[in-house]
């Protein structure tokens, strides 16, 4: 995939500026928060870290590719079950039943859960699984150039019927439960406050490589192709390329990325649930790409975290307060600030300094608008 | 189901208010601190976690659904902390660090059961939401059918939140049943007994036996609707005892005159006052010391005396079937004649070999 | 036989609270290519306000809610596209973002009203009935809904064929631009099809209260089902959403009956997925050269 490897070449100012931030970040991350943060308050962050990382990849498929994805839950979904799969086998023993299912009578252990019973199938399958999936799914929808408000709808309705399914299969799935009450994890305890300490590394270390493998990809000639895909499917089609490779290549990446991080969600939260895969988590996953700014990759990371904390620290002072809130966020930010937190930054920055903004369509537009000449010729009477 | 919470968490709040008033607890005021679940089961973990580490409480009272209360036992075993969990439940559970104020299984299900046999009502058909609590009792039950000759014509789940029960209704009057054993959860319910009503099914001709429809479901599916239908609690707002009287009156003079009351926010209410009573006599809120007080502590609650058991850590309660009447109210048909020892494991009954 | 009988009538139940739900969306969608997630909150304004016209009007009001709830819905609905929708317009995907945000605030709104607990609404006696066919039962309730749906249906039908406001939004559906052209006000035509897009969810809203519970998220209920509806019928297409929502409801019905409830909604599912396989912009297109 020569695609892959050649891109154009950043001013070497702006990409020193760049660096700086990341190391910051970098500091930020791996230094300032382990130290100033209570045990508790670092667990949330990495909670906060794996919701970064599907945001990430949401962006890459919404903010850059322009395919609005309201199913990231499933990919999360199969993630985390993947890892909560093996920990429970792992915790049962050999010879023995997951909690869940003596109590939902089943006496065989199924199938599909043989064979997760070992690290190395189960680690895998939570980024295999949901990326044949996305293949699969973007094939059938994008080859039909199914797009834009229906490829939203389908990915919806997949989540919701996923949901369902899950919390239908009590015997497989553990039902609305879902999986929870895990001990260790690769044979550490996951109550020690050291190995949680320890796990959030490995959650900010992850985010940090994600996120310059993410940029790495945007900024490759593929990068370029997925934001021609978005702002002009037929032209890109017309110039020789096949927007079906590009879109599905896109949504991949975003599963894996939810799949990632939904395996490293379940040892940080200790829980997967239905409720954790339906359509709410992936639309507030949304809001928080939309807030930090889309077709930025850091905004969707600081997005993701601030709408996150923001619903933690309004949940716990005023409980129905956080609904208010978070309607009111969705409707301001998208109506009058869709380049999130990082386009308000820019806006205001060029302001002060006085210069025009190098990059305005990027961050702001996001979808084509209505065709100009829509041709219609001969009209079917109607209704 | 945030609505059956709230009611809930006023029990709680009226029970803590009555303590403090009383003096408090070792000679301090009780100072709750609210968190809301939301609902969604990581959120009850979390909330947990926040509640134990940020703000040290002494005990947690709290969780709704079955699943909530999954998702919160890692966290109050691992941090040895106390919750109080105020809802009937299906059972097979004793965690050391939980205090179930509720019903199991045999407080609640197999009394109902005993009376539907009594009745006659010997084909029965299993409607309920699809998750943990009707799954499970209706394992229970079809291992009681099958020892007391009762026939169980059918088994139906609906997603939660399920709003359409033509089908499964179809499915009912064509099975003939004489009894439909309903474990549906919140508001399927308004939907299952409106269409029932719509497909021109009585109580008269079918009766159905709800054990999670209580007092405040009632008023959102509309008394005239389940009106003539059977539920099974151990507690009514219209149980006559004095402390009931009492209870029901202080609920209304803090929340307003119209205000019912419910099995679980008896249970809630019995908790908080059960738990004050373990630090008065332990003499310190260290959670082992209240364990140890907890252990065979009785306490004369609305529904009647309960009594901590200590090995498993639930109550003793009277089973009631009650009645649907057409004012809302649930009224007394029968009841067990005193409290039931708590069997989560259903240990001591014989049809139940094999099940836990 | 019989069951299948039964069934049949269920399935139209089915359909025809989903087109009723349905019709509004496809419009907005159709026309303004708005993906309207608030719409399921029209649905709930509508329910709330039957139950609050029962208390001054009584048992018979639900006759008079059933217009009123139009009214009530559509309004909200025209305030939200005054407020929000048009400044939006061209960004389909941002209106789905914003009318989700819009429906939390509803439904949070809905509940600091009237509280969070179900609220009861009583329906006239004459609607508690039975009616006995070939040997099996049916509610006079469901017979009572499937009627206002055959009334709505017909209504949309006449006012898009019969009337000069309904030939300006079919060609505004067609082709916004050239209707531009022609002189007619596609703002006009926007507000009047939102308005009424909202207010038949009003009515489904009203429908609603005949059969389940009425709180806050009544609707979120419905909305995925009948954007399925929406997708599977084709954009702006009336004959498109009925035969979608009939095709829909019975299959649910009648694979639910054959297997589980929880099942069924996957089957549908993937069952609309193959179907996009072979038709995927829905059962009926607007013929149309220009290029998506």
């Amino acid at each position: 995939m020569s695609l892959l490897l050649r891109g154009p070449r950043v001013a070497p100012g702006r990409s020193r500026r760049w660096w700086l931030g990341f190391g910051l970040a970098m500091v930020l991350l791996l230094v300032v928060a382990p130290v100033a943060l209570s045990a508790f308050r670092l667990g949330l962050l990495s909670k906060y870290l794996c919701f970064a990382i599907v945001a990430l990849g949401i962006d890459v498929a919404w903010g850059y590719g322009g395919m609005l994805t309201l199913g990231q839950g499933v990919f999360f979904g199969i993630g985390g079950y993947a890892m909560a799969m093996y920990m429970k086998l792992h915790q049962a023993g050999a010879g023995h039943l997951p909690d869940f299912m003596t109590w939902s009578g089943v006496s065989k252990l199924p199938l599909i859960w043989k064979p997760f019973r070992y690290a190395w199938v189960a680690l895998p399958a939570a980024v295999l699984v949901p990326v044949a999936l996305a293949v699969g799914l973007g094939y059938l929808i994008f080859r039909q150039r199914v797009r834009g408000a229906y490829f939203a709808i389908l990915t919806q309705a997949l989540a919701a019927a996923f949901a369902i399914w899950l919390v239908g299969e009590q015997g497989l799935t553990g039902g609305t439960n879902g999986l929870t009450n895990f001990h260790e994890l690769l044979g550490f305890n996951l109550s020690d406050p050291a190995n949680q300490r320890s796990l959030y590394f490995v959650v900010a270390g992850t985010l940090l490589g994600l996120f310059l493998l993410a940029r790495a990809l945007i900024q490759s000639r593929y990068g370029r192709l997925l934001v021609a895909v978005r702002d002009g499917e037929d032209r890109v089609r017309f110039l020789g390329y096949n927007p079906l490779v590009v879109k599905t290549l896109a949504f991949a990446f975003s599963a894996a990325l939810a799949g990632l991080a939904g395996a490293l969600f379940v040892p940080v939260v200790g829980i997967i649930s239905p409720t954790l895969v339906d359509v709410v988590p992936s639309l507030e996953l949304l809001i928080g790409v939309a807030v930090g700014g889309r077709g930025t990759l850091y905004g969707a990371i600081i997005g993701a975290v601030a709408v996150n904390w923001a619903k933690t620290g309004l949940s716990e002072h005023f409980a129905s307060g956080w609904l208010y809130f978070q309607g009111a966020l969705f409707v301001l930010v998208i109506v009058y600030a869709p380049g999130g937190m990082v386009g308000l930054w820019r806006k205001g920055r060029d302001a002060v300094v006085g210069r025009r903004t190098t990059r305005p369509t990027r961050t702001t537009r996001t979808e084509r608008p209505e065709p100009v000449s829509a041709r219609t010729v001969e009209l079917t009477s109607a209704p | 189901m945030a609505i059956s919470e709230v009611t809930v968490k006023n029990a709680e709040l009226l029970a803590i208010d009555q303590i403090n008033a009383a003096g408090g607890v070792l000679g301090k005021q009780i100072v709750p601190v609210v968190e809301d679940g939301q609902s969604d089961w990581p959120t009850f973990a979390e909330k947990s976690q926040k509640l134990i580490s940020v703000d040290k409480v002494a005990v947690v009272f709290g969780g709704w659904t079955s699943a909530s209360r999954k998702a919160m036992l890692p966290v109050y075993e691992s941090n040895k902390a106390l919750l109080f969990y105020p809802v009937q439940y299906e059972g097979l559970e004793a965690s050391p660090y939980i205090y179930y104020m509720g019903a199991t299984t045999n407080q609640q299900i197999v009394p109902a059961l005993d009376y539907l046999k009594a009745q006659g009502k010997t084909k029965l058909f299993l409607v309920g939401s699809d998750y943990v609590f009707p799954k499970t009792a209706n394992k229970e039950i079809k291992a009681y059918a099958k020892a007391n000759g009762i026939d169980i014509v059918g088994e139906e789940y609906t997603p939660l939140g399920a709003t359409e029960y033509g089908t499964i209704i179809n499915k009912i009057t064509a099975a003939k049943p004489t009894a439909v054993f309903n474990t549906l959860n919140g508001d399927s319910n308004v939907a299952f007994f409106k269409q029932m009503r719509s497909a021109g099914v009585t109580p008269q001709q079918l009766p159905v036996l709800s054990v999670s429809v209580a007092e405040q479901e009632v008023q959102g599916i509309g008394a005239d609707v389940v009106a003539g239908d059977l539920v099974s609690w151990n507690y009514y707002q219209t149980t006559n005892t004095p402390e009931s009287v009492a209870f029901v009156k202080a609920y209304q003079a803090k929340y307003g005159a119209d205000k019912v009351v419910d099995d679980p926010m008896e249970a809630a209410f019995t908790g908080v006052h059960l738990w004050a009573l373990a630090v008065a006599k332990a003499g310190t809120t260290a959670v082992e010391a209240v364990k140890a007080a907890m252990a065979g502590l009785t306490y004369q609650a609305p529904e009647g005396l309960v009594t901590v058991d200590g090995e498993n850590h639930h109550i003793t309660k009277t089973a009631r079937i009650g009645l649907i009447s057409p004012s809302g109210q649930i009224n007394e048909v029968a009841n067990s004649g005193g409290p039931i020892k708590p069997d989560p494991f259903l240990k001591t009954y014989p049809w139940a070999v094999g099940l836990s | 036989m019989h069951v299948a009988l039964a069934q049949l009538v269920t399935g139209l139940s089915i359909s025809a609270v989903l087109l009723l739900i349905a019709l509004g969306l496809t419009f907005t969608f159709g026309q303004m290519r708005v993906i309207n997630m608030a719409h399921g909150e029209f649905i709930m304004a509508g329910a709330y306000t039957a139950y609050m016209l029962q208390g001054p009007l009584g048992h018979q009001s639900l006759l008079v809610a059933l217009p009123a709830a139009f009214v009530v819905a559509g309004a909200i609905g025209l305030v939200l596209e005054r407020l929000l929708i048009r400044r939006l317009y061209g960004r389909p995907l941002d209106t789905l973002l914003v009318t989700w945000g819009v429906s939390l605030l509803l439904q949070q709104l809905a509940r600091d009203l009237f509280g969070a607990p179900n609220v009861e609404v009583r329906a006239p006696t004459w609607l508690n009935g039975a009616v006995h066919v070939a040997g099996i039962t049916i509610g006079a309730n469901r017979l009572f809904i499937m009627a206002i749906v055959a009334v709505s249906v017909t209504a949309i039908w006449l006012y898009l064929t019969r009337s000069p406001q309904g030939r300006r939004t079919r060609a505004v559906v067609e082709n916004r631009q050239l209707a531009a052209c022609t002189g007619i006000a596609t703002t006009t035509v926007d507000q009047r099809t939102f308005f009424i897009g909202s207010g038949l969810a009003g009515v489904a809203g009203v429908g609603i209260t005949l059969l389940g519970s009425v709180g806050p998220t009544l609707g979120s209920n419905y909305l995925i089902d009948a954007f399925l509806v929406v997708v599977v019928g084709g954009l702006g297409q009336l004959r498109g959403a009925v035969l979608a929502a009939i095709g829909l409801g019975l299959l649910r019905a009648y694979v639910e009956y054959w297997s589980h409830a929880s099942i069924a909604r996957v089957v549908v599912f993937l069952v609309i997925v193959a179907f996009l396989q072979a038709r995927p912009q829905g059962l009926f297109v607007l013929k149309t050269r220009s290029l998506q």
